[in-house]
């Protein structure tokens, strides 16, 4: 049926419609251990081997909360200008699941940790501030392997394996309150807002907010409305594991929705799953049964009533929040609002800011990291830092250019090599036999061998024009196959003739 | 007036994954609309300002260490399983959604 | 020694202790006693003789060495088989884990362990610990050592016949509702629900978590109370454990057996004495037991609890609702019982047959009453106004204690009754909790003792008491029990006599 609709355009999409959106993101806490037990959580472990009665749900055994979960909850809270409640209980969400090893999931209902706060983001140039609704701790599920269906996924599977290593590690949930009046921007915002939310995790250490491998988890609530009606149905897009797909994932639903109103059709409120290959969501379980969770206190668990005085040491030993960082950033490398919007933009503050660290120039660092790396990343579909070179490399770079063994063309080579795997940039330079030709004598032949061969030049350059130099240099960088300083080429030429 | 329907019953008894038969949804449908009737009694207590209680002891913030324990070894975790493969837990195809 | 079964746990450990006997022979002389009885009683699901004999020797060895004994080294015991034991089976009395063998001991388990007691077996009870005459057993009734046509209580049948008829000298129990308590008083046995948190519920196989509480099962109150040092007191691996030093039940009871209970003041709840269907035999048997009190020294009151009246309908509204949510591991995924899987049925049906044929009738009515009363449309009506009303419950107890040390009632309304009497009518099996379940929804400590007989079964008498003030509860029952013996002596049960 959704192949009848013809899509519209996103500018008409948003043209027509209002997007009301909002995000759920689930954040997997680095403790050592999970939230209920003493297991370890290191990630991918053999199966099975980070479980214990607990967490494997057996008959009997109790769980008992982790103090450092709690804590890395409540300093989320702060940094996301959350109140703390003075009291609150852990509840239990029942439903049915084979990852789930007690069929409920221990989690907060009606009394979560940390209640209303707000987050700033900058998009466009303004700031918009995201309220947030809630922030509250939970544990995380299992995991399964689907076998028997053609794409590992849960349909057209014959069997699934369930491995429960995961099964109970802290898993902190901050919701947004409904974002309103973004118009076209809701993707960026969206986008502004988990690159934000991450950045801010990341600075108070509680999880490494790796979406790849799951630490993070977004699902993106979106509806539409015409200009001046009443909020419309909105849908739950699950699955959306990278900062671009969060972006990918707004866009597409306003323009399918749009599409169904368009139809004249009605949007149902449904859970979508988002794909990555496709950059399209299908939809899931519809909530038009939903489910019922029957929600009530963890008998097991006692009521948790942080001490205040606790909270306020916390919130005093919160470390500088990133848009604090940012703006002190911003300023030591003198860039312009936009400039420094799109570093972020890029997820690259602390690639600049490390590869400064180790040597290199700010206009250096950001000109690699905002240029090339960013183009190589974006034609692989990749994030910045899932490049496969460090800060340290790119520092190591900019300082061979810096020596004038390096020029931008070569350079651009040995990302290749260092993309490659062949090692670092100096490795790779060497390897490749980069280097700029700085012999003079090896040069010097070269300048004589292309004044012989273009004497009226020559005679141009002697009678004192020396803008014709450039015939000349590009010959020598012909025949050094780029590997010459074009500056060093261009003062040898001269002196020959003058 | 019954205070549970068999349709009710049958309702619950999905959400309680219990594949309950026709017997004993008459069965259940006629015992629990005898039980609600005599619980329904707690009805009658006014208590709009009664806090609820859902822990008999007055303790708060009981937590531990994030300290590690040993895990089970794993021949344990599997040792109970119904069904196991590639030392994980094996299950029947899943009709529901992924979580 | 003629017959060290009829001996108490305190005699035993002292005869160990001085070498009069071995605990080998102790635990073969109770192991013998079983193979006499279990055909008739069936109070056990699973009898671990060799482990048992493993302990004993232990115990003998540690004694030949010159180790000092602990109080109850070398005494039998039996638990009931909804506690985890590591390596030993636990069924909880339901198809759903015949075959599951815990890779884990619960903290009791532990604690018994390390107190060096033999471990005869596992008891039987009501599947999951609901109901009250051990007959909703998966594997067959438990039958009363008095009287083998009659239940021997629930959902602790099997712990409570097994001390009954000397297959055991002690045995573990759990106590939700009265589990505990009720066999105790149908059998003749001692029963103390100790305050909730006193004991550690790490390894029970959780039934309402709110509420479960396990302790002992003993003939005497002296047995019980050095069963209850032994496994009380805080457990960091249960959350709801109460960190505080376990209340000196031991002392308590040598001071009631002094017989003297001056200074103390007890109250009888007005609310119980007008009681749904109470046997006039059991209300006489009470009374005379109120009288001896009063002989004793104590002064006796009336105190009004006008909330009782509604302790029932609101327990059985709060545990089925937290047995919903405990019992939906059992799926068939893990552990346990699978049904269904042909290869072609979805994970979701699996699930549900094997529920449907792992859980019996009454396990599976109170998953659906508890599921109703949690459903959204009833939450407020049902569970939560079950809640307030165990408010108002705490607060009757708090107000009575305010006045009184302890207050008094029978166990049970009436004695132990004949087999599928009440089984067709749920509601009629619940009133057997109707005076132990306000104790539950409070979280104090609550002891039956063993108050007469009536029409020549046992009665209980039922000594409620605040939190963590379990030694009151053990005072008054043992002041109470020093009058009592020589009649239940003349009685014991002889079960090759019964029926």
């Amino acid at each position: 049926m959704s192949s009848l609709i013809l899509l519209p355009s996103y500018a008409e999409a948003t043209a027509e419609y209002d997007p009301v959106i909002g995000l759920e993101t689930h954040v997997e806490l680095g403790t050592r251990t999970k939230m209920f037990c003493g297991c370890t959580t290191v990630f991918g472990a053999e199966p099975n081997t980070q479980v214990c009665p607990v967490c494997l749900g057996l008959p009997g055994a109790l769980p008992v909360a982790n103090v450092a979960a709690i804590e890395a909850t409540i300093r989320i809270g702060l940094a996301l200008n959350c109140s703390i409640a003075s009291w609150c209980r852990f509840a239990r969400k029942n439903y049915f699941y084979p990852d789930m090893p007690k069929n409920f999931q221990t989690s907060q209902y009606d009394e979560p940790l940390c209640g209303e706060g707000y987050l700033d983001v900058n998009v466009d140039g303004r700031t918009v501030r995201i309220d947030i609704e809630r922030v509250h701790l939970e544990e995380d599920t299992g995991k399964s392997l689907h076998v028997g269906g053609a794409t590992g996924r849960i349909h057209g599977a014959t069997e699934s394996l369930v491995d429960y290593n995961r099964a109970g590690i802290p898993l902190v949930e901050i919701v947004t309150k409904p974002v309103t009046g973004t118009g076209a921007l809701a993707p960026e915002i969206a986008r502004a807002y988990v690159t934000e939310l991450r950045e801010v995790i990341r600075s108070l250490g509680v999880s490494d907010v790796r979406m790849e491998q799951g630490s993070m988890r977004c699902d993106v609530n979106t509806s539409l409305n015409r200009p001046g009606d009443e909020w419309g149905t909105r849908s739950e897009t699950k699955n959306v594991n990278s900062l671009r797909s969060v972006e990918r994932a707004v866009r597409s639903e306003i323009i399918r929705q749009a599409g169904v109103l368009d139809a004249g059709g009605r949007i149902v409120q449904e859970t979508r799953h988002f794909h990555e290959d496709t950059g399209e969501s299908t939809p899931g379980r519809s909530k038009e049964t939903a489910t019922d969770y029957r929600y009530f206190p963890e008998p097991d668990l006692v009521p948790m009533a942080p001490d205040p005085e606790w909270v306020a040491a916390l919130k005093a030993a919160l470390p500088e929040l990133p848009r604090v960082r940012r703006q002190r950033l911003q300023e030591s490398w003198g860039l312009s609002d936009h400039d420094m919007e799109s570093v972020l933009n890029a997820g690259a503050v602390e690639l600049i800011e490390e590869t400064i660290a180790s040597g290199a120039s700010s206009d250096g660092a950001r000109k690699w990291w905002m240029g090339e790396l960013s183009r190589r990343a974006n034609e692989s579909g990749v994030e910045l830092t899932d490049l496969a070179i460090t800060p340290a490399q790119v520092g190591e770079l900019q300082s061979l250019i810096d020596d004038g063994k390096l020029n931008d063309k070569l350079a651009r080579q040995v990302i290749d090599g260092v993309l490659n795997g062949e090692g670092g940039p100096a490795d790779v330079a060497k390897a490749r036999g980069l280097e700029v030709v700085s012999d003079t004598g090896a040069l010097q032949a070269a300048v004589d061998e292309a004044i012989a061969a273009n004497p009226a030049v020559a005679e141009k350059i002697r009678a004192g024009t020396h803008a014709a130099a450039g015939v000349l240099i590009g010959a020598v960088m012909k025949t050094t196959k780029g590997q010459a300083d074009a500056k060093t080429v261009r003062e040898l030429i001269i002196q020959r003739l003058s | 007036m019954s205070a549970i329907s068999r349709d009710e019953v049958a309702h619950l008894a999905h959400l309680a994954r219990l594949d309950v038969t026709d017997d004993e949804l008459d069965r259940f449908a006629s015992q629990l609309d005898v039980i609600l009737q005599s619980v329904n009694r707690i009805g009658e207590v006014t208590a709009e300002d009664i806090p609820p209680t859902s822990h008999a002891v007055p303790l708060t913030n009981v937590y531990r260490a994030d300290e590690p324990v040993p895990s089970l070894r794993r021949e344990d975790v599997l040792a109970g399983a119904p069904d196991t493969d590639s030392d994980r837990f094996r299950v029947p195809r899943i009709l529901g959604e992924e979580e | 020694m003629t017959d060290i079964t009829s001996l108490t746990a305190a005699e035993i450990a002292a005869s160990i202790k001085d070498g009069t006997v071995t605990a080998e022979a102790v635990t073969r002389a109770f192991l013998a006693r079983i193979d006499e009885l279990e055909p008739t009683i069936h109070a056990f699901l699973h009898i671990d003789a060799e482990g048992a004999l493993a302990t004993a020797r232990e115990v003998d060895a540690a004694r030949a060495a010159g180790e000092t004994l602990g109080s109850l080294a070398g005494v039998p015991i039996a638990i009931k088989d909804i506690v985890v034991t590591k390596g030993m089976p636990t069924t909880a009395a339901s198809k759903m884990l015949e075959n599951w063998v815990p890779p884990y001991d619960a903290t009791i388990t532990e604690r018994i362990r390390a107190a060096r007691m033999p471990i005869l077996g596992k008891t039987n009870l009501d599947e999951f610990a609901m109901g009250s005459s051990t007959e909703y057993s998966a594997f067959g009734p438990t039958r009363n050592p008095w009287d083998t046509a009659r239940i021997p209580g629930g959902s602790g049948g099997g712990s409570a016949a097994a001390v009954a008829a000397r297959m055991a000298p002690l045995a573990i129990g759990t106590d939700t509702g009265g589990s505990i308590r009720q066999p105790g008083a149908v059998t003749g046995t001692v029963g103390a629900k100790p305050t909730y948190g006193g004991t550690s519920r790490y390894g029970l196989v959780a039934f309402s978590s709110s509420l479960d509480t396990p302790g002992p099962v003993a003939r005497t109150m002296l047995d019980a109370a050095l069963l209850h040092e032994i496994i009380a007191g805080h457990d960091p691996r249960d959350s709801t454990s109460i960190p505080q030093a376990v209340p000196p039940v031991v002392a308590a009871v040598e001071q009631g057996l002094t017989g003297d209970l001056s200074g103390l003041r007890l109250g009888l709840v007005t609310e119980f004495e007008v009681g749904e269907g109470a046997e006039p035999g059991v209300i006489a048997a009470y009374r005379d037991g109120v009288e001896t009190l009063a002989k004793l020294g104590a002064d006796i009151v009336e105190v009004s609890c006008p909330h009782f009246q509604y302790a029932l309908p609101a327990y059985y509204l709060i545990a089925p609702s937290e047995c919903s949510s405990n019992l939906a591991r059992f799926d068939g995924v893990r552990y346990g019982l699978r049904v269904g899987d042909n290869g072609e049925r979805s994970l979701e049906e699996v699930m549900a047959s094997t529920r449907e044929a792992g859980f019996g009738a009454e396990v599976k009515r109170r998953i659906i009453l508890g599921t109703y009363a949690l459903s959204s449309g009833y939450v407020d009506e049902y569970y939560g106004q079950a809640q307030k009303v165990r408010t108002l419950i705490t607060r009757d107890f708090e107000a009575a204690f305010g006045r009184v040390d302890a207050l008094i009632s029978p166990t049970t309304p009436f004695v132990a009754f004949e087999f599928g009497a009440r089984t067709g009518d749920p509601y009629l099996m619940y009133l057997a909790d109707l005076y132990t379940i306000p104790s539950n929804l409070y979280g104090g400590p609550a002891v039956s003792v063993p108050v007469g007989l009536s029409d020549g079964l046992p009665a209980g008498l039922q000594v409620m008491a605040p939190t963590m003030r379990d030694d009151v509860a053990y005072r008054v029952a043992a002041a109470l029990e020093s009058t009592q013996t020589p009649l239940l002596a003349d009685q014991a049960p002889d079960p090759a006599k019964g029926a």
